[in-house]
């Protein structure tokens, strides 16, 4: 029995690579909204084996004897959304017993059959920076995911660069939430920042360590995980992910980044009008969070609807991220909504839900745009991106349809109602059925 | 002659306060005309090119720019939309301080699960900022008080979203006792209640002691609170999200025949014949409200079934613990509105229905002459995410000019 299982599952798996082997598809007659440059009107997007093979309007772009059509006419198409900070999956990251963690991995507990994920699609989120809490200076090693369908492992949503690592960054964060009252916790801020300081310090000497052993085996200090991380950071290789609220914990933020030379994202940002120079003189990206009122935590009294446009006329890079469940994912298209509300131009919104966090995540080459050869990552909508109105009509990644609010199981996802925040049962690939729960 | 003197001081000391008041946010009392290429009275359908009237803090008339003529004096405001101003169903704000620090936070008390006796007015801190921030998107009344956090943790107030202090604010200073059923009324720490039945028992143990109650026993303002809502004076806000909680709030009002008003309702859908056949309203949970728990099961569509089904409801910003520390109903509104509700429906429901089950619509909830003269004005589509609130006016003053 167990023998046919098996063999039904490499047939299964061997059906659906052939179906991989697919004919281009041509969206047409939408109005096209590529974020790398002006709107196309009439447009036509192409798209095989996973990437954008062609993008223009009707005029220009061919269609070849074999392509499938689908008529989007009247509808809208614009990059999938990057969500540069949630916590779907429900990953937690550092425990209790220290405040800086650098070797746990959110890989290690994140829960792929997570409701969230679909929450998301139905919302047009894509591509993710998966991150652990704010409880800690640093909570550990954040995961970039894309929000494939049928994932039943981790592995199905990560994201590799060129020499073969799944890419992430570390996360970490300042202020009030990793300040506690017994050691060796931070009880004030200052000493929230030597604690950072004093771990990037080792870090750097383990680094010169390695590089003063050379090819000696023998020299090499031992092997230290958490140091190992550190090392990434300082060489750029893993970008920091800093949670930051109040204007002088952004300046420290910065400070740190400066001594040490990492590279850096601001996250949350509350404060981000009170020093939007310094952050676009210092060239940090900062990615925003858009909250319905000020308060609810003493370092968000003073949060704005404005930080989008602040950020914007100082000339930072700016970026929206969803927190979910802090906001939900569904609604991640009106977080740029209420920045243009607030005053931000309704381009460097748009570019905020996608390019602006694409290049955050290292990802620019891949996504957060629609452009030739780039992946086929996108969303259709039924009117403006920044209406109340528009909903999510459709979802894909890597050319993959993932939403559609046509299915009612995915209609359920989008609206809510009975079910609809229950986690998935087990999928493999392509096979659509329930093989009777979780093991 | 030194009577003279008198008056000509006063008309000089009154020029100078109106001087100063016209430059700051209030304009005390003043005449206003109030013009909208859309004015939505909420008492018939909506007027173009529309004049609102305003005297003496009380809407003096209303009609097309042809009907009415605006007095020489009156200071003008133009929007391209007007509404009436908006109602929030229910809210802890006021009491549930935006700073989210132990002494701001007023909404639950937790040395006891039933306590009607408490009341809203006593822990309402009108200039919180939070109130200002909800002015400013054209909410000018609120239904706020005890948060749905124990099984009965006190009484609601109404009030306008302005006035120094509570006195100047408050329009009913007890308007219902908030009761919760569901996980989230109940006891932590080995405490009752400990579950939803216990709730339910000891709830009716507590009716029935406030009916056995002897006319000459000693005075006691908890069982003098029950007594008003098994007089049918008044009413319990209940919330209950399970349809099982739901249908224990159906039942205990059913019992006791009183008065109930339901809040939240996430699982409406579930048990909508047993709503509609009750009677009873319901304020209907944040149509954004965050899924999961007892709420898992919400719907952006709560608010449209309802209305298919007939019942009477209105939206409401709800009780948040962290951030954001309020919701703002008028963006409840108009995510229902995107979501199966008519726009006229979604407006109704923060405005003369709002009114209408809080039992205020003869003051408040649409732009009718005589009414409390409480407007919204908007740059546009009201619901819209890139639409402003322009302006607020409470009392025909003018409380706001933010463009937020």
């Amino acid at each position: 029995m167990k023998n046919n299982l098996f063999f039904f599952f490499l047939f299964t798996l061997a059906v659906c690579s052939v179906v991989g082997q697919e004919k281009p598809t041509a969206f047409v007659g939408a109005k096209i909204i590529p974020v790398a440059g002006q709107p196309i009107e009439n447009g036509i997007l192409i798209v095989q084996n996973g990437k954008i093979t062609a993008i223009g309007d009707a005029r220009t772009v061919r269609l070849a004897a074999d392509v499938q059509t689908i008529d989007v006419q009247g509808k809208v198409i614009m990059p999938g959304l990057v969500d540069s900070h949630t916590h779907i999956g429900g990953g937690a990251g550092a425990d209790g017993s220290a405040p800086i963690q650098p070797d746990v991995r959110l890989l290690d507990s994140f829960n792929v059959r997570s409701s969230g994920i679909q929450r998301a699609q139905s919302g047009g989120v894509t591509t993710v920076n998966a991150m652990p809490g704010s409880g800690h200076l640093d909570s550990g090693q954040t995961l970039y995911l894309k929000l494939r369908d049928n994932a039943n492992k981790v592995e199905d949503l990560l994201i590799y660069d060129q020499s073969g690592k799944y890419m992430g960054g570390i996360k970490f964060a300042n202020g009030t939430n990793p300040i506690r009252a017994t050691p060796p916790f931070p009880g004030t801020r200052s000493k929230s920042a030597a604690l950072v300081r004093e771990q990037f310090t080792k870090a750097q000497e383990y680094r010169e360590k390695i590089r003063k052993a050379g090819n000696d085996k023998s020299k090499l200090p031992a092997r230290d995980l958490a140091m190992e991380t550190l090392a990434e950071v300082l060489d750029g290789k893993r970008v920091v992910h800093f949670h930051t609220h109040r204007h002088d914990d952004i300046l420290t933020a910065i400070r740190l980044h400066k001594e040490f030379g990492f590279r850096i994202v601001l996250h949350h940002v509350s404060e981000a009008w009170k020093v939007a120079d310094e952050i676009a003189k210092a060239k940090i990206p900062a990615s925003i969070i858009i909250i319905d009122a000020p308060g609810g935590k003493l370092e968000a009294v003073d949060v704005k609807m404005e930080n989008g446009a602040a950020l914007e006329k100082a000339g930072a890079l700016t970026g929206f991220h969803t927190d979910d469940y802090i906001t939900d994912s569904r609604f991640f298209l009106r977080s740029a909504a209420m920045a243009v509300r607030a005053g931000m131009s309704r381009e460097k919104a748009l570019y905020g839900l996608t390019m602006a966090n694409a290049i955050m995540l290292d990802l620019d080459k891949r996504v957060g745009s629609l452009e030739t050869g780039k992946d086929a990552d996108f969303i259709v909508l039924s009117g403006d991106p920044l209406s109340v109105y528009t909903h999510v009509l459709l979802t894909y990644v890597d050319g993959k349809k993932v939403f559609d609010r046509a299915d009612p199981k995915d209609y359920l996802t989008a609206v809510g109602g009975s079910g609809a925040t229950e986690d998935k049962t087990v999928h493999i690939d392509c096979f659509d059925g329930d093989l009777g729960g979780r093991e | 002659m030194k009577n003279g003197k008198r008056i000509t001081k006063n008309i000089f000391l009154s020029a100078l306060a109106l001087f100063t008041f016209h430059f700051s946010l209030f304009t005390i009392q003043a005449q206003i005309a109030v013009k909208g290429e859309t004015v939505w009275t909420m008492a018939g359908e909506p007027i173009n090119n529309g004049v609102v009237l305003i005297n003496r803090g009380k809407i003096e008339a209303v009609g097309t720019a042809n009907q009415i003529k605006i007095p020489a004096d009156y200071k003008i405001l133009t929007a391209k939309v007007v509404t009436p101003g908006l109602i929030d169903a229910h809210s802890v704000v006021g009491l549930a301080g935006y700073m989210n620090q132990p002494h701001d936070q007023m909404q639950i008390e937790t040395s006891a699960p039933m306590q009607p006796e408490l009341r809203a007015i006593d822990g309402y801190n009108a200039e919180d900022r939070l109130i200002e921030w909800l002015r400013s998107f054209g909410v000018t009344t609120i239904h706020t008080g005890h948060a749905p956090a124990a099984l009965v943790s006190g009484q609601t107030m109404i009030a306008k979203t302005f006035g120094k202090e509570v006195e100047d604010a408050v329009i009913v200073p007890t308007a219902m006792i908030s009761v919760t059923l569901g996980e989230s009324g109940l006891a932590s720490g080995g405490k009752s209640p400990g579950t939803v039945s216990k709730a339910a028992a000891m709830l009716r143990a507590e009716l029935i002691k406030a009916q056995g109650a002897k006319p000459d026993a000693p005075k006691d303002l908890r069982v003098e609170m029950w007594k008003q809502v098994l007089n049918r004076e008044i009413r319990l806000l209940v919330t209950a999200h399970k349809a099982r909680d739901i249908m224990t709030a159906l039942r205990i009002a059913k019992e006791f025949n009183i008065k109930i008003v339901l809040d939240g309702a996430s699982e409406a859908q579930t048990v909508i014949s047993e709503i509609k056949a009750s009677g009873f309203p319901v304020i209907v949970h944040p149509t954004m409200f965050r899924a999961g728990g007892e709420t898992e099961s919400l719907s952006l569509e709560t608010a449209s079934k309802l209305k298919k089904a007939g019942i009477s409801f209105a939206l409401q910003s709800g009780y948040e613990i962290y951030v954001p520390k309020t919701r703002v109903v008028l963006f409840e509104a108009a995510t229902a509105a995107a979501n199966g509700l008519s726009q006229k429906d979604a407006l109704a429901a923060v405005t003369i229905d709002a009114a209408r089950i809080l039992g205020i619509d003869n003051r408040v909830g649409s732009i009718e002459k005589g009414k409390d003269a409480d407007l919204a004005m908007f740059d546009g589509d009201p619901f819209e995410y890139t639409t402003h609130c322009t302006g607020t006016i409470i009392n025909g003053q003018i409380v706001s000019e933010i463009v937020r």
